[in-house]
């Protein structure tokens, strides 16, 4: 069988990239590094169970009974109570301060209404700013009012304990209405490096060659331009390949991220993100002039995708504006596939759109890496 | 579309002019270079000959002017000279951080070679380099890359070879070597344009081509070049001859005194007045014979009568 010229002359790109990829040693270091530090800072900066926080108690009544609830919440070692006040606006403004993670708010009357059985409200506002501080403290502080309860209503207020909770308990999470979990973050992750190492890499493929006075050569011989880009390109996906492995592992085993979508579904919108990224690296290569322009135009369009997204702040709290240029971002289109998947199992139909987003995006940018490529060394 | 045409020229090219911003680089010239010959392609730096080279197998759009290479367009069928040319650029441009087997290998697949590894096998044996064939070509001295670039743009067996300074800083004997190449290429019915600031390799092309700012001031061959300057020349031998050069400088009849190793050479184009100033100047210690202009006289007078030195140090 005859194999077309065409891929033979991918193959041959395809096999000079490879070789000089492999003999780059810091490069190809940063490419493993890379995803590794960044897992483990974020990773780990958002997993590590903050404890200790400090909190503002608003309460008018000392009951037994209050007090019993509030040296469980201390005992728990999530919350540490700096001050008590009974002024709900003095902790608001320690809370906008940031000077307290949490204010815990017990309403005038609590301890009569919970004895009635009225199921008063108990009220944690966090400063939810900073999720990753925060999320663990309120979701452990049902279990820890209860158990306190449990242990003190004995004899006649017995019947009290039982299920549902003899209170309410109400948490706000103030300035991050989406309240993103660690859950959300590690998915996340795999885009964000994807991202950042794919399209700096590709982005100094044609540089390079420009840079080292190789392109002259390169403009001589009998290749076009999309072989050139094809064979320049592939040898990055064993790259994207390798780190979504480094990334999904790490966040079963060091983040005990859930994983309840289908893997398959997964790797194959992987597989289009990563091409997405180093089509526009190329593209990127094709309009720099040198290799400094490259990380330039990369760090340019690393920016907004890292902010505008949703990766950083929660999508629909950002402005119209803001929303319209994340839409034009593979990135965001790629989270929302890898939460859905990953998180909430979502289905091919569920991320048809998304999926169709990058793909379209990839299109487009190869597009623009064919008209600019150079042909001649004008 | 092949051109099958034996007798067709492989370089055919007219008026071609190169502009980079408002500096004119090329200034129109013109080119017909018949199939298995040697040409030569003089001038002082920033003359062009690069840029000219480029043009001719599709490396750079012309301003203006229109030609074929290889019957081929180089406007718009770029691809097919590129299949059908070798070019070797001026400076280095392989990949250094490539072996010399994988820069070769690299080539060989993109021209499709059958038999990749035996091909590169000769190729590597011809150069002499067998057992440094997986040292990185960067690693090489300057002469042995230019040998490396040699073998690489013929290993296709290309129907043009352009040569652009090829033995810029190769030793005596290995240019002696690459030009005895460059003849066994010919003979296959290889056609090679080859770009020099050498005399003598000058004299080995069947026919040079002189540029100066753009422009070609001359074409033929090395006898032509030389009749055509119309020179008449003297050589001044001895211990005199430094002191000789002075007084010869500006004299009328004196149109050209340069140094040709230790003599000196003192061209005119009226024989007359080049004789009377000779015997102007005092001969203690010095010996003069009449010599043939060497070639590189007549491009001192061809560049002299051009006009003043237009050279560019850019
Ligand atoms: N890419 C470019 N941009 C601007 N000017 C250029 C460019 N390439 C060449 N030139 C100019 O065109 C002129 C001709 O250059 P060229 O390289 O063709 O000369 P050359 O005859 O090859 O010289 P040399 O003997 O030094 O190699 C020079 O003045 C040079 O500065
Ligand atoms: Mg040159």
């Amino acid at each position: 069988m005859q194999i077309p010229s065409s891929v033979l002359r991918i193959w041959a790109v395809f096999v000079k990239e490879l070789v000089q990829m492999r003999r780059d040693r810091l490069t190809f270091g940063m490419m493993l590094g890379i995803p590794i530090l960044q897992l483990l800072l974020f990773g780990y900066a958002i997993n590590s169970d903050p404890k200790d926080l400090p909190t503002a108690v608003v309460v008018e009544e000392q009951t037994p009974l209050v007090r019993t609830l509030l040296q469980a919440m201390e005992t728990s070692g999530y919350y540490r109570f700096v001050m008590q006040t009974d002024d709900p606006r003095e902790s608001s403004d320690l809370l906008a301060r940031g000077e307290v993670a949490f204010v815990v708010s017990f309403p005038a009357g609590f301890t009569e209404r919970l004895v009635r059985g009225e199921r008063p409200q108990i009220l944690i506002e966090a400063d939810a700013s900073d999720p990753s501080a925060s999320s663990n403290a309120i979701a452990q502080a049902n279990t820890i009012l209860n158990r306190a309860l449990r242990h003190d209503l004995a004899g006649p207020l017995a019947g009290l304990s039982a299920t549902p909770a003899p209170f309410e308990l109400v948490t706000h999470q103030n300035y991050n209405p989406e309240g993103i979990t660690q859950y959300n973050i590690v998915p996340g992750l795999l885009g964000v490096i994807l991202t950042m190492t794919l399209v700096m890499i590709t982005g100094m493929a044609m540089t390079r060659e420009v840079e080292r006075g190789t392109m002259e050569n390169l403009l001589a011989m009998p290749a076009h331009p999309a072989e050139v880009m094809l064979g320049k390109i592939l040898p990055y996906v064993a790259v994207g390949a390798i780190q979504t492995a480094v990334i999904l592992v790490a966040a079963r085993f060091l983040f005990a991220v859930p994983f309840v979508g289908s893997l398959g579904l997964l790797l194959f919108a992987v597989t289009i993100f990563v091409i997405a990224n180093l089509a526009l690296g190329f593209t990127f290569s094709t309009i720099a002039q040198s290799q400094l322009q490259a990380m330039q135009l990369t760090f340019f369009f690393f920016l907004p995708s890292l902010l505008l997204s949703g990766f950083m702040f929660p999508f629909r709290g950002m402005p119209p504006w803001a929303q319209t240029i994340g839409e034009v971002l593979p990135l965001t289109h790629f989270l929302r596939i890898v939460r859905g998947v990953m998180l909430k199992g979502a289905s091919l139909a569920d991320v048809q759109i998304p999926l169709f987003a990058i793909s379209l995006f990839t299109v487009v940018v190869m597009i623009v890496a064919m008209l600019r490529y150079r042909r001649t060394l004008d | 579309m092949i051109a099958t045409d034996p007798n067709a020229l492989a370089i055919d090219v007219r008026g071609l002019v190169k502009k980079f911003g408002d500096k004119t680089a090329v200034d129109g010239v013109d080119l017909q270079m018949p199939r298995g010959q040697v040409w030569g392609f003089l001038g002082p730096n920033g003359s062009g000959k690069t840029t000219m080279i480029r043009m001719i197998c599709g490396l750079l759009r012309t301003t203006a002017g229109e030609g074929t290479c290889l019957g081929f367009d180089i406007a718009r069928e770029v691809n097919e000279i590129k299949l059908r040319t070798g070019y070797m650029t001026q400076k280095f441009s392989f990949w250094t951080d490539l072996t010399i087997r994988e820069n070769l290998e690299f080539v060989a697949r993109l021209h499709q070679l059958d038999d990749m590894s035996a091909t590169i096998d000769r190729v590597i044996g011809n150069l002499g380099l067998m057992d440094r064939q997986k040292q990185l070509a960067g690693d090489l001295s300057g002469g042995w890359k230019q040998r490396l670039a040699l073998a690489a743009v013929t290993m296709h067996t290309p129907k043009l070879l352009l040569l652009d300074e090829p033995t810029a800083g190769v030793d005596p004997q290995a240019r002696r070597d690459f030009w005895d190449e460059i003849h066994r290429l010919t003979t296959e019915g290889m056609t090679v344009l080859v770009s020099t600031h050498y005399m003598d390799e000058a004299e080995r092309c069947d026919r040079i081509v002189y540029l100066a700012n753009g422009k070609k001031l001359t074409e033929g061959s090395v006898a032509d070049v030389i009749r055509e300057s119309g020179l008449f020349t003297a050589r001044a031998e001895g211990d005199g001859v430094r002191r000789l050069a002075s007084e010869l400088q500006g004299k009328p009849g004196a149109d050209h005194v340069a140094y040709f190793g230790s003599a000196l050479h003192v061209s005119g184009a009226d024989e007359a007045a080049m004789r009377a100033a000779i015997r102007d100047v005092s001969s203690e210690g010095v010996t003069w014979t009449d010599v043939r202009p060497s070639l590189e006289d007549a491009f001192i007078a061809l560049m002299s009568r051009a006009g003043e030195d237009h050279r560019t140090h850019s």
